[in-house]
């Protein structure tokens, strides 16, 4: 188990000596620093601290000022004041700072064991409370895979084989196939299914913001960096990271990444503290890595250090049994959300529902269904209901290479939308960093 | 635990006579040495506090140590404190060679209850044996029962054993 982690800071070396003593006994790992300036220097060197026990008189900087100074460093640390009785007053000013406690000097024993311990279950508390919201947002947001096409079963089984191992999983598959569902049922399985699964979408998140994203940052690294800041890969720590998109990665990150799966130790932009983070990786993509690898747009030891199981999605078109099944599942799912009714799907809607290609694949059959139950006035869900491409098109012989439906559709709705990516994206029902990815790959400009 | 532990009477204060080296060999399976040891401690005497401070007194008992690789724990009956605390039954060195333990308030008639010479020689062999285990290295224990639980109140002396936990003995075996 981690040694929790305390600075004290006081310019008397007694009792810097007497707290560090006292604090070793009571197995916490401790620094001192015998002024302001030397704390502030401890804490970008050797941070970060669970508790900070800070004397508030002390030559220089004082312990109010320099109570200011790491709460803009770390606007949750944890401080304790210490005080004379003759500086109660500037001690409550400290806690209308947001000091968490204050003792005065000499400590009582039992005074000083009380506020440290309560100041760590509060620390603790806030940050269980922030992993429980997380939690529970992942539950609200998640939903069963759903199929049972000997292809998606297939899949299952070999979600339930992998997920009790540590292997780095890339998830292949079409856009809207449901990636990141598999990449959370395989964590949501595995041994670490007790701490987060942390997602970031490397597609969607320009290269500037990426790499703090994933490292985090220090206060002032860059210019609006006003906080110190976690990265994904330290708050994956124990748990999972799923890298959506992960042939996005800019060449740069990629050498950083490799450096991070290789020794699970990194530094946060700005800083120079090693930080290590346990975390099993899951990827996902929807190109081909042996094409980005030869093209030179993706390294060679990237791809062989997260390529060890692959698990491809099949997309909807290539497993049409399955598309009753999941249009059902959205029914009863938008009924629920909207309070309305359930309804059955009409036989000839579900002709139009199976005759359809579903180029967005699981994510545009789900926008369908959902319009459907928006706009739908018949007790029975209707071909009229369907959006009219899927309507048209479900009719239509293919003339057309699925390239060239896929690049005059998107022109197409890029147009209707006034040149807006999100809100094309959002009618298109596939996310901004897919649409932007096939945008660059038909040269579409961003008008 | 195979080096010698010294128990040092400081200027002729022996709490339990000849029956502390008996007990404390029931928790600690080391040689253990009585010794006198003499010294003016009115030098670490502190008269705004009426106190007498354990660091200095820990310091100048380490002159005493017999040998380099063995422990010493000085053992007096007037109150101690460090620099920053109100008060402190005893102190050792983690990982160190010395600690020194004062019965001033493990005594019942300190919080004017009636005197129970049991129960001060209980205390005194609970809190001997704590701070002995702060010199082999270890912590405070969660395990109430444990001697190495940590207590600033008599009441949670009394609560726990003359023993280590498990988790400590082993760590004391390593």
């Amino acid at each position: 188990m981690n040694k929790k982690r305390i600075l004290i800071v006081d310019d008397e070396m007694s009792v810097r000596r007497s707290l560090e003593e006292w604090f070793l006994e009571d197995g916490f790992e401790v620094e001192t620093a015998e002024d302001g300036e030397a704390a502030l220097r401890m804490m970008h060197a050797a941070g970060p601290f669970d508790v900070f026990v800070i004397d508030i008189r002390m030559p220089g900087m004082d312990g109010i000022a320099l109570q200011k100074r790491l709460h803009e460093v770390d606007k949750d640390a944890n401080i304790i004041i210490l005080t004379a009785f003759a500086s109660v007053d500037t001690a409550v000013e400290a806690l209308k700072l947001g000091a968490f406690d204050y003792i005065t000097k000499p400590v009582d024993p039992d005074d000083l064991s009380h506020a440290v311990r309560n100041a760590l279950r509060q620390r603790e508390l806030s940050e269980e409370n922030l992993r429980l919201r997380d939690k529970v947002t992942e539950l609200s947001l998640s939903s069963p895979i759903i199929g049972e096409s000997s292809k998606m079963r297939q899949i299952m089984e070999t979600i339930d084989a992998v997920a009790e191992t540590d292997a780095t999983v890339v998830v292949r598959g079409e856009s809207g196939t449901g990636k990141e569902l598999i990449a959370r049922a395989i964590h949501a399985q595995s041994p670490r299914r007790f701490f987060p699964i942390i997602a970031v979408n490397c597609g969607s998140i320009p290269d500037t913001l990426l790499e703090s994203e994933l490292f985090g940052h220090e206060k002032g690294a860059f210019t609006g960096a006003q906080y110190r800041r976690k990265g994904k890969l330290e708050l994956a720590n124990g748990g999972t990271l799923f890298l959506d998109e992960i042939g996005d990665i800019p060449a740069q990150m990629q050498i950083d990444l490799l450096r991070v799966l290789e020794t699970r130790s990194f530094t946060r932009l700005g800083g120079n503290q090693e930080i290590t983070s346990d975390f099993r990786l899951v990827c996902a993509t929807n190109q081909d890595l042996e094409d980005l690898v030869k093209e030179g747009s993706l390294r060679e030891d990237l791809y062989y250090r997260v390529n060890v199981f692959t698990i491809d999605v099949p997309p909807l078109r290539e497993r049409p049994e399955d598309i009753p099944l999941l249009a059902r599942f959205f029914v009863e799912k938008y009924a629920r959300a909207m309070a309305k009714p359930l309804k059955e799907i009409a036989p000839e809607a579900e002709a139009v529902l199976l005759d359809y290609d579903w180029p967005g694949n699981v994510r545009e059959l789900e926008n369908a269904i959902e319009r459907a139950l928006v706009i739908g006035k018949h007790p029975d869900l209707q071909p009229a209901d369907l959006p009219l491409r899927v309507e048209r098109e479900a009719k239509k012989p293919g003339a057309l290479a699925l390239a060239a439906v896929e690049e005059s559709h998107i022109r197409r709705v890029l147009r209707e939308r006034g040149g807006n990516v999100t809100h094309a994206a959002k009618a298109l029902g596939v996310d901004r960093g897919t649409l932007y990815n096939k945008m660059r790959r038909y040269g579409i400009e961003r008008e | 635990m195979a080096r010698v532990i010294y128990v040092a009477s400081l200027n002729g204060y022996r709490p339990l006579g000849g029956k502390l080296v008996p007990r404390l060999a029931e928790s600690l399976p080391a040689q253990l040495e009585q010794l006198s040891v003499n010294f003016d401690l009115a030098a670490y005497y502190s008269p705004q506090r009426g106190q007498y401070n354990a660091t200095l007194i820990l310091a100048h008992l380490l002159r005493h140590l017999p040998e380099a690789d063995a422990k010493i724990i000085g053992l007096t009956n007037v109150d101690l404190f460090i620099p920053v605390l109100t008060f402190v039954f005893g102190q050792a060195q983690l990982n160190g060679p010395g600690a020194v333990v004062s019965t001033h308030r493990l005594r019942n008639e300190y919080y004017g209850l009636p005197s129970s010479a049991s129960l001060l020689h209980d205390r005194t062999v609970k809190e001997i044996v704590h701070e002995l285990g702060h010199t082999f290295g270890l912590v405070h224990c969660q395990d109430y029962s444990c001697v190495m639980h940590a207590s600033t109140y008599v009441e949670e002396v009394d609560l726990k054993e003359a023993r280590y936990c498990s988790d400590c003995s082993a760590q004391l075996r390593d």
